[in-house]
């Protein structure tokens, strides 16, 4: 039996430690700032997106599946929170409505619409963004794996979804806000998002949740679950005549997968101040496989760990060479897949291994 | 006074086909009794001279629509007042004191239908057309005379049909006898366009109960007749919007459908072959002017080439090293559309390029009750004519043999001599060539930006895998019953829930059928 915490698992958690304790203490404990508050921001961005790149690999690296429609379970998870920011605004707002967002009012809304109500409750916010991409990924699921859409089909249909779901909010009768989404929030919980106390905070529960996110990935995939999972991404034919319900597994595995990326979004939502509809846009669907790939599939940590380097080489790229960074990630992908299928990951471990390979052998030799 | 004109008047109206002597006789007449009177009966001398038809009419009315008509008190000479005082019907300039011909709301109108009426004597058969139409239009029972005299002087069978119908709808605005209204009502019924729904439906509510049913009676009719012409529209749109469809979903269909790779390229290798279009025809701009309706003949084997090319070099140098890994070949070609739309962005700028229509593309043209673009029935017949060259090279040609026989079955194609890295290349360079033919249509129709491909590349997917993998029939089946599907529920849903619902459709759609419309067994295509 594999443990929980293998060495790259633990190696991963301590540094994110550190991280998570030196990022906040450094941006509030001194006078200068050692830690910029918009790096703040920044870094718990990256943690979204490694916790999302996890929830893909969930999927992706030990099931196969491969989703271009993960943002989808993002931006939904996103919507859900973002909608809770709103409702906090209250009276706040441009138009000083304490029931309507402004852009309700601003298209002459006379009532909140039905969907919107419970959102102004963090609890059933908090619920709805597990269960709102929960829910669809279970009926989309459902759908597919029982019909037996597999591979590229089912790819392109996870895009076509995610392409659906953009039309659809950027449609003002929607209620999501439209073109513009859902923006202007001043605050969570009471506490003032500008504020650098707050920003800490929300840094602080985005690392726990990727660290909660790599340890029940983790968790799932030293089970047995997690075993016929691998079975089903090899060989899904030979498991379903050992006689398993290959659909029931997949079905699972997405939805905690979705949901997972969700919780992602709506972490997203109050650090970076925004929700659109962009964020359904196949291609940010096609970029979280890229974190994944170039990270390691099937590795988990290596999945976090690409979503922060690529993230990370977008902020720096789009700062030197705006003109570059297509090019830079258009290589990438095409790089990765040629030379590093194991990605970047699986790169480190093989030259570790080769390194330490003569040993044992030479044991051998002489014994 | 007014005596004196009524008979003036009474003389002068029967002889509206006399010869020209005799009519410019009569203008003259008329334009001189035109400062006199009241406003009414110089709205009488305004129709008169319209129907003239003299040359000089259109001049003497705008100038009196205008306020630059005047006339000479102590002489009764009618001049024009600008530049300079001039005699209205010879032209000749005047000396002395001019005041002006006062007009009023209700004469300016009945100039205004008289010079609406005076292109009803127009040489040019367009413009008369125009003029009945204008007539059509704006019922006015004061114009039967006018256009009574205009239907039976017309020869040209459309304009006097067209005609046939405004002086029905200037009989049903007068007083005419109740047979005569049914008559006319008959003519507007056969119309049956919104124009003469529009004009029929205060008559259903008539007092007169025999109008009210027979204008009730074709009332229905025409409602028939537009749903008819309605869904005639739809269709010629779906099967418009179908062609656009098949034309990008067509190269997709062999590099996914035959050879199992799925190349998300697909839509920058359209983008390609829209700006070698418009870096064509900015050559030809510069260099040879003349050309220029010729440009998109000379754009379509380029584009085609220049597309094909990138496709070899894209399957040479990433897909050859990819086969049987369909989703790696997915990831690296989003990296190679990443580049290919930088490259252009970076070459040509991230703003919209101007791409003209040669002239033998642009006007519409009408059937019916539904109108018909040139460039959109040059489009859908350019989508048909690549999918039968492109079944011909499948079915006829020693290449497309080879192409199937390497997707059916590898190592026995191999076994038999064929060189099958050969193969892979070709096929692939040759769906790519179709993208960029399918770019050059393209370029009639949409923006031409970076942009281009990615606006595509979900619904062609959509094509391909609805239509069937493997199957181009399947694509060209596919293609049009989305399009034709999408423009049907437009209507009822508008256009971006039409593509949703037809999203949600096809994903509902690939439970029953996973393989799609027409499915086939290709090489590689489980994934």
């Amino acid at each position: 039996m594999t443990s929980l915490i293998d060495r790259r698992m633990g190696i991963f958690l301590a540094g994110l430690f550190v991280l998570t304790v030196a990022v906040p203490v450094g941006n509030l404990a001194f006078e200068g700032k050692v830690v910029p508050s918009y790096i703040v921001s920044l870094l718990g961005k990256y943690l979204c997106y490694a916790l999302l790149a996890v929830a893909l690999d969930l999927v992706w690296g030990f099931c196969g599946i491969l989703s271009l429609g993960h943002g989808a379970f993002f931006a939904l998870g996103g919507y859900a929170m973002g909608m809770h920011l709103m409702r906090e605004i209250g009276d706040r707002g441009v138009y000083a409505n304490p029931n309507l967002p402004d852009f309700m009012v601003f298209l002459s809304w006379k009532e909140l619409p039905w969907f919107w109500h419970g959102f102004d409750n963090f609890w059933f916010a908090s619920l709805m963004v597990m269960l709102v991409p929960g829910a669809l990924a279970f009926l989309f699921g459902w759908f597919a794996f029982r019909s037996r859409v597999t591979g590229v089909y089912l790819s392109i249909i996870t895009q076509a979804m995610t392409y659906a779901l953009q039309l659809a909010f950027f449609r003002n009768e929607m209620g999501f806000g439209g073109n513009n989404g859902l923006t202007d929030f001043k605050d969570v919980l009471g506490f003032p998002l500008q504020s650098d106390s707050t920003r800490a905070g929300l840094f602080v529960c985005t690392a726990t949740a990727l660290a909660a996110g790599l340890l029940i990935a983790r968790a799932i995939t030293t089970s047995k679950l997690g075993m016929i999972l691998v079975c089903i991404r090899d060989a899904e034919s030979r498991t379903r005549f050992m006689g398993y319900r290959v659909e029931g597994y997949k079905l699972f595995i997405f939805v905690v997968s979705a949901m997972m990326a969700g919780v992602a979004g709506a972490l997203y939502t109050p650090q970076v101040g925004i929700i659109n509809p962009g964020e359904f846009s196949p291609a940010n669907s096609i970029e979280i496989v890229i974190w994944v790939a170039l990270g390691g599939r099937g590795t988990l940590v290596g999945a976090a760990l690409g979503a922060i380097l690529v993230a990370l080489a977008k902020t720096l790229f789009t700062g030197w060479f705006p003109e570059f960074w297509l090019f830079a990630l258009g290589g990438l992908f095409i790089l990765v897949t040629l030379f590093l299928p194991k990605g970047v990951l699986g790169l480190i471990e093989d030259t570790f291994a080769r390194k330490k390979k003569p040993a044992p052998a030479l044991q051998e030799a002489k014994a | 006074m007014s005596f004196l004109r009524a008979c003036l008047l009474a003389l002068l109206l029967p002889l509206l086909a006399a010869p020209a002597l005799a009519q410019t006789a009569e203008f003259d007449a008329l334009v001189t009794s035109l400062p006199e009177g009241s406003y009414g009966e110089r709205g009488a001398v305004v129709g008169a001279i319209a129907l003239t038809g003299d040359p000089r009419a259109e001049a003497v009315l705008t100038a009196l629509l205008d306020g630059t008509l005047g006339v000479i008190e102590a002489t009764g000479q009618v001049v024009t007042l600008t530049p300079a005082p001039a005699d209205a019907l010879t032209g000749a300039a005047v000396e002395g004191p001019a005041a002006k011909i006062r007009v009023n709301n209700g004469l300016r109108r009945d100039i205004r239908a008289a010079l609406g009426i005076l292109t009803l004597a127009d040489p040019d058969p367009a413009k008369r057309l125009a003029a009945a139409d204008a007539a059509f239009r704006a019922p006015d029972a004061a114009q039967y005379d006018l256009l009574d005299a205009a239907f039976a002087r017309e020869e040209n069978p459309a304009v006097k049909s067209r005609l046939a119908e405004a002086r029905a709808v200037a009989i049903l605005a007068g007083d005419f006898s109740d047979a005569d209204k049914r008559e006319a009502i008959d003519i507007i019924a056969d119309r049956g366009d919104a124009d003469a729904q529009r004009i029929l439906t205060p008559f259903a509510a008539s007092a007169d109960l025999e109008i009210a049913q027979a204008a009730t009676a074709a009332l229905t009719a025409i409602q028939q007749s537009r749903m008819l012409w309605g869904y005639a529209q739809n269709i010629w749109y779906g099967l418009s919007l179908g062609s656009v469809l098949l034309l990008a979903a067509i190269g997709l269909a062999i590099t996914f459908g035959v050879m199992g790779v799925i190349n998300m390229a697909h839509g920058e290798l359209v983008m390609l072959g829209a700006y070698t279009t418009y870096a064509v025809q900015e050559a030809i701009r510069q260099n040879a002017p003349g050309l220029f309706d010729w440009s998109l003949l000379i754009a379509a084997p380029l584009a085609f080439l220049v597309a094909g090319a990138v496709g070899v070099a894209i399957e040479r140098g990433i897909v050859r090293h990819l086969y049987g890994r369909a989703l790696e070949t997915l990831l690296a070609t989003w990296g190679v559309s990443l580049i290919l739309q930088q490259s252009v962005r970076s070459i040509f700028g991230p703003n919209n390029r101007e791409v003209g229509n040669p002239s033998w593309m642009s006007g519409s043209f009408d059937v019916g009750q539904m109108t018909v673009t040139w460039n959109r029935l040059w489009i859908l017949l350019f989508a048909l004519a690549v999918f039968a060259v492109l079944l011909f090279v499948m079915k006829r040609t020693a290449v497309g043999l080879q192409m199937r026989a390497v997707t059916q079955n590898r190592p026995m194609a191999a076994s038999m001599g064929i060189r099958t890295n050969w193969v892979d290349a070709l096929t692939f360079g040759l769906g790519a060539g179709i993208a960029g033919l399918a770019g050059v249509a393209l370029s009639q129709i949409d923006n031409v930006s970076p942009n281009l491909g990615q606006s595509y590349i979900v619904d062609s997917f959509m094509v391909v895998v609805f239509g069937g993998a493997g199957n181009i029939w399947g694509t060209l089946a596919g293609a049009f019953s989305l399009g034709i599907v999408n423009k049907f529920l437009e209507p009822y849903a508008g256009a971006v829930l039409a593509k949703i619902i037809v999203l949600v459709a096809i994903i509902l759609f690939i439970q029953k059928r996973p393989r799609g419309l027409f499915a086939v067994k290709g090489r590689a295509v489980e994934g």
